[in-house]
């Protein structure tokens, strides 16, 4: 099988391949920044008491939950201009991507600050500390290094997601593969390499999700 | 207001291509939910097994298919497939590129739960007779089994919202129906809401099995 693979197109076309490889991860960059972001604030309004400022939240992560990226993806690309919001692709999908994986990451702080007991916030509230104060103080710093593993989780997921934009035209890793599928008729070489790119950035979040394992929990088994 | 209203009349006269749309999106999802599950639960078994390169290979082969992308995928079945000889309908190379991916992540998911089952019950079993083939029926899946079944729904709800990339290779899916729909009824966030509940509906359900049988 591999003797069938024209390597020298593959190395001709190593550079857009690059520069694809780096769009993809900025995309990747911008769109985790913006999902940590929405995620942080859909989490602390999802644990209200107040049913105002708990039902948006709760109704955006499960809508997010519930629906796929692509047709997220759609809503604001074809109905964004019919409000007469008009914004370059690139832009659109990185909105896209940071409130699709919103949700998700909204969900991962919500459970790590589930999973701090609840005697932890009795003393605290007993101890005469504001909310604010039990949050900062007690209850983020033991929630926030269970939560690193399931982020890497969801920055995995966010990097293959990415591939949609290629869908609405934007440059990027996915784009590049099917230009020279499509332009040079050559789709095992075109496709074969992109899969090696992203099997790169993969294994790469894969290994710090196992470095950050080996660093915090030594004796848990994997 | 009454535009919108209109728009929406419009939208419903093309019930049969939002109708088939979502039959195709259905019969992609419960293709790829039995077929992974019956290839995802071979190679979950394998991959928990005490045979080192047999892990190693299946640990290798659905690492190939969780670290791409599902558009990927499915461009490989329905592009590159056929350059080495096997020809598939847009259906088919959705439906098998689909299947694939589910199987590789019941697989793992399968395969942790093979092994939270405790050493003991296995050694149990074994001094009790029963061969490696009967321990596994018996003794270790039903019990896999229960711990895994919520992640499992989870994995379902996935695969759903994933077969949505399928409309790239063309396919009449139920995504594909509104891309159809919006290019003469001009109002994206509208025929896109109609899509969105029509997943809703599919998933929403299902979301919530995983989540009560999480709390169980």
């Amino acid at each position: 099988m591999l003797s069938a693979l024209n390597f020298r197109v593959i190395v001709e076309t190593l550079p857009q391949y690059w520069m694809g490889f780096l769009a993809t991860l900025s995309i990747s960059l911008a769109a985790f920044a913006g999902a940590l972001l929405i995620g942080v604030i859909a989490c602390a309004l999802s644990i209200q008491p107040s049913r105002f400022l708990r039902t948006p939240a709760v109704v955006y992560i499960d809508v997010v939950r519930a629906t796929p990226l692509l047709a997220q993806l759609y809503f604001l690309y074809f109905g964004l201009p019919s409000l007469g919001i008009l914004m370059p692709e690139l832009v659109v999908g990185v909105i896209a991507l940071s409130l699709n994986s919103g949700a998700y990451v909204s969900e991962i702080i919500r459970s790590g600050i589930n999973a701090i007991p609840v005697g932890q916030t009795e003393a605290s509230a007993s101890s005469g500390m504001s909310y604010w104060q039990q949050m900062r103080l007690i209850i983020l710093p033991q929630a926030l290094r269970p939560m690193v593993s399931p982020m890497i989780g969801q920055a995995i997921v966010l990097v293959k997601d990415s591939s949609l934009l290629s869908l609405i035209s934007v440059f990027e890793l996915t784009r590049v593969g099917q230009t020279l599928a499509s332009e040079r008729f050559m789709p095992v070489e075109g496709l074969a390499t992109t899969a090696v790119c992203y099997l790169i950035l993969y294994y790469g979040l894969k290994l710090m999700a196992a470095a950050w394992g080996r660093m915090y929990h030594p004796l848990a088994s994997h | 207001m009454d535009l919108i209203f209109e728009q929406l009349v419009r939208i419903a006269q093309y019930y049969p291509v939002i109708l088939k749309g979502i039959g195709i999106t259905l019969g992609l999802s419960v293709i790829g939910i039995v077929g992974g599950c019956i290839a995802g639960f071979l190679l979950g078994i394998g991959r928990a097994s005490t045979n080192k390169p047999l892990r190693a290979v299946i640990g290798l082969y659905t690492d190939i298919f969780r670290g791409t992308p599902v558009l990927i995928q499915v461009f490989v079945a329905f592009f590159v497939l056929p350059e080495f000889g096997i020809e598939l309908t847009s259906f088919t190379a959705g439906a098998v590129a689909l299947a694939n991916l589910n199987a590789c992540f019941v697989s793992e998911i399968v395969a942790s739960g093979i092994r939270a089952v405790p050493r003991g019950q296995l050694e149990a079993a074994s001094s009790s007779g029963l061969g490696r083939v009967q321990q596994m029926r018996l003794i270790v899946l039903p019990q896999a089994i229960k711990v895994v079944i919520p992640s499992l729904v989870g994995q379902f709800v996935l695969l759903v919202k994933d077969s949505s990339v399928v409309s790239a290779i063309g396919l009449f899916d139920l995504t594909r129906s509104g891309w159809v729909i919006v290019q003469s009824i001009p109002n994206g966030l509208l025929v896109f809401s109609m899509v969105g509940i029509g997943y809703f509906l599919i998933c929403y359900p299902l979301l919530n099995l995983s989540r009560r049988l999480e709390k169980r």
